[in-house]
């Protein structure tokens, strides 16, 4: 393929590897800004969000309707279990950091077991509500001036596009709920000083359960989204895990600006990288990256130091 | 097969004869055996199971150590190996068992995990007291799981593809007669590549031993044809996503060869066709890269005219065997190769007769040989290393085969089928001999 249609393909994968990854990047890092907790099991979020699309669509029999179910039901029960495991497990070692991070740990156990036993271990599709295929053309400087080609592959889907604005629109309303809302100024208000904000009367307890419900719900939701490009597997969390982990650590943890940033970064990169180098070269320079990072700029790029 | 030419211990049965007190032989001793393997069969048969084992020197039942794919990347075909697998056990003990003694399965999940396939082989071996390790696929955990199986001196039974049997990388404990190698089956596909679809190839195929069979071998074999592989697309096995992949397809391509494992096996085929479009090369797979998959998924359509490898036919063709209906009855699929209780269940229909045709070899080596316990696994290995043809039949109803007792390696037909109407219509079926190729290992030289 020539150079110019390639990057592009490139770029357009990378877009949509982006979209998914800021989508649920942002759930590990308003997580982390407002509870100080390190949410290990926020890749079985992301897992339990794409299992319980197949299961929402296919009990509802596939179709459209079915994938629409699955984009409300999915991340209320994902959000709705991490409820529960916050009140139960969470508060009751205090969020303490490195207590938090062991029971994360076991949390990642019990969601992955639990959906290997219910589930089982095979890979299944779900059906996007639409997916049209749409050639793309490409300019062309021929003898008669610029003309459009429409190259060999050069393509996109409709659902690929749905992804993105989705992606978008859930992170521009993440932005408004968390800068223009009294819900949002309660949050800030937690992460700054969890003790002042008791002493002024917000229920802190209840602030953080509903934000590790909503941290695994912006999880889950991206698995949702992305069923229909892969599939749902019980294994699929551990890579989401990984890169969300770089996305946040580079972007600065609790920033959302920052992790949305990182997200594209490191989504486009490993587009572009993986397009015209290697897959495994791609994860190698986001390691590599996080590693500057923390070198040079332990905060993050949008990060702020620790006062 | 000749047991005669076995190095055999005497079956439990033949003493019979002896402790009848009759002087004179037999007139007719086949027609007095038949008659007694006649009139045993119809007693057994109404006896209650535990009964029928009475005349075996041993009623301790043969345990058969079956490592499962049951989790990780190659959970989709345990599933069907082992659905495989209990329905020819079933049919086997129905039948009187393995030398009059019943067969159990011992099965254990490997995780489709390399290091855990080793252990797995270790506890069939020293924790279960097993008398053989069957069952696995995937060549990067029998690549690792056969070394400790030869330590261990533990006859083990592979149903993969990888040519690691026949090359010499394994040691001789480990046999794969029930299914054939990669090498063998692309020797087969490459001549009616190039004659049917084009000269230039670009290949897609998985980033480990398996993968790497299909990349080495099938371009020796199309160069001999006088093709070109003009591309070599590794993918690694655990990859979710493809279509980054697919612009390094060169232009000139004439047949894309596609073989991709694992649980993204769907994704990937639906992305090559929204990659191309309406503008595609000729395409020929292996059916791996659909198997247990529906071929009516969504997003599959654009594979209708192009060509797949099939071990065995998914659906029933109309010129099925007796033997391909009465398998198919066994394990409870119908004629579209789906659980017949669930037409959404696909089978591994390709691959899995594997299972049902090593087991039978299993039991006929054990009677070869007059298996007693795990102190006959050499004679065992022998046993089965003597054999040579295996005919279309019941036991073995993907097709008639050829065993080659020095690459411990079965040799068989290959099918070629293409999609029309959105099912897999046979095309060819290459005959034995064209997956020949000389021997590049003699097991029966190593000590047992």
């Amino acid at each position: 393929m020539e150079f110019g249609p390639h990057l592009m393909i490139a770029v357009l994968e990378g877009a949509v590897t982006a979209a998914v990854l800021a989508l649920m990047a942002s759930g590990l890092s308003l997580v982390f800004g407002v509870m100080r907790v390190v949410n290990v099991a926020h890749g079985q979020f992301f897992m339990l969000g794409a299992v319980l699309a197949w299961a929402v669509s296919s009990a509802l029999g596939g179709g459209a309707w079915g994938f629409v179910a699955a984009l409300v039901l999915a991340p209320l029960i994902a959000g709705a279990l991490a409820v529960a495991a916050d009140l139960t497990v969470l508060k009751r070692v205090g969020y303490d950091p490195e207590r938090t991070i062991v029971a994360t740990i076991g949390l990642l156990y019990i969601l992955q077991q639990a959906a290997l036993m219910t589930y089982g271990p095979e890979a299944r599709p779900v059906a996007p509500p639409f997916n049209t295929r749409l050639a793309l053309p490409w300019v062309e400087f021929g003898p008669d001036g610029p003309g459009l080609i429409w190259p060999w592959g050069l393509s996109i889907t409709s659902y690929k596009l749905f992804v993105m604005a989705a992606a978008a629109a859930v992170l521009a309303g993440l932005w408004l709920l968390m800068s223009q809302t009294r819900i949002g100024l309660v949050m800030r208000a937690t992460q700054l000083d969890g003790e002042t904000a008791q002493a002024f009367g917000i229920p802190v307890g209840r602030v953080y359960a509903g934000v590790f419900g909503l941290g695994a719900a912006l999880a889950a939701l991206a698995g949702v989204l992305i069923v229909p490009i892969q599939q749902a597997h019980y294994l699929m969390g551990g890579e989401a895990l990984l890169l969300s982990f770089i996305v946040v650590i580079i972007g600065g943890l609790g920033s959302l600006g920052g992790t949305v940033i990182a997200a594209l970064l490191i989504g486009l990169s490993d587009g572009i990288v993986s397009v015209f180098f290697s897959p495994t070269l791609a994860k190698i320079l986001a390691t590599l990256l996080v590693a500057l990072v923390l070198v040079f700029r332990p905060q993050g790029l949008m990060g702020k130091a620790a006062r | 097969m000749p047991a005669s030419k076995i190095p055999s211990k005497p079956a439990s049965g033949t003493e019979l004869s002896s402790a009848s007190g009759v002087d004179e032989p037999p007139r007719s001793p086949a027609r007095r055996s038949a008659l007694k393997t006649l009139a045993a069969a119809a007693g057994g048969a109404s006896l209650p199971l535990w009964a029928r084992y009475a005349e075996a020197q041993s009623a301790a039942p043969i345990r058969i150590g079956f490592q499962m794919h049951a989790t990780g990347i190659g959970a989709a075909y345990g599933r069907w190996y082992n659905r495989t697998t209990e329905a020819a056990l079933r049919l086997i003990n129905e039948a009187g068992g393995i030398n009059g003694r019943p067969v159990e399965l011992v099965t254990e999940d490997d995780g489709t995990d390399p290091k855990r396939g080793a252990e797995v082989v270790e506890k069939f071996a020293t924790q279960h007291r097993c008398d053989v390790g069957y069952g696995t696929l995937f060549s990067h955990v029998v690549m690792s799981s056969a070394p400790r199986a030869g330590e261990l001196k533990l006859p083990y039974f592979v149903v993969s593809e990888g040519h690691h049997v026949a090359s010499g990388a394994l040691n001789r404990w480990t046999l794969q007669p029930g299914i054939t190698d990669v090498k063998s089956q692309v020797l087969a596909m490459a001549p009616f590549v190039r004659e049917n679809l084009g000269r230039k190839v670009t290949m897609i195929f998985p980033d480990y031993a398996f993968g790497h069979d299909h990349r080495d071998f099938f371009t020796q074999a199309i160069e001999a044809q006088g093709g070109e592989v003009v591309a070599k697309l590794a993918i690694p096995p655990s990859e979710t996503s493809f279509t980054k992949y697919f612009p390094k397809i060169p232009r000139e391509t004439e047949v894309i060869y596609h073989v991709m494992v694992g649980p993204s096996v769907l994704t990937f085929v639906k992305e090559m066709g929204e990659f191309f479009g309406p503008s595609r090369p000729e395409i020929f797979g292996f059916i791996d890269s659909l198997e247990a998959v529906d071929l009516q998924s969504p997003g599959l359509e654009f594979l209708e005219g192009t060509y797949f490898w099939e071990g065995m036919p998914r659906y029933a063709q109309p010129d099925q065997t007796d033997f391909d209906r009465h398998y198919r009855a066994a394990i409870g699929i119908d004629e579209n190769g789906a659980l017949a209780a669930d037409p959404r269940d696909v089978s591994a229909y390709a691959h899995m007769f594997g299972c049902w045709e090593t087991l039978y070899v299993i039991k006929a080596g054990m009677e070869a040989c007059g298996y007693r316990g795990p102190d006959d696994r050499a004679a065992l290995v022998e046993a089965v290393e003597a054999m040579s043809t295996m005919p279309l039949s019941n036991e073995h109803p993907q097709g008639a085969k050829i065993f080659n007792g020095k690459t411990h390696q079965v040799f068989g037909p290959q099918y070629i089928s293409k999609v029309e109407n959105g099912r897999l219509t046979v095309l060819e079926e290459t005959p034995i001999e064209a997956g020949f190729y000389p021997d590049e290992v003699d097991y029966t030289t190593q000590p047992l």
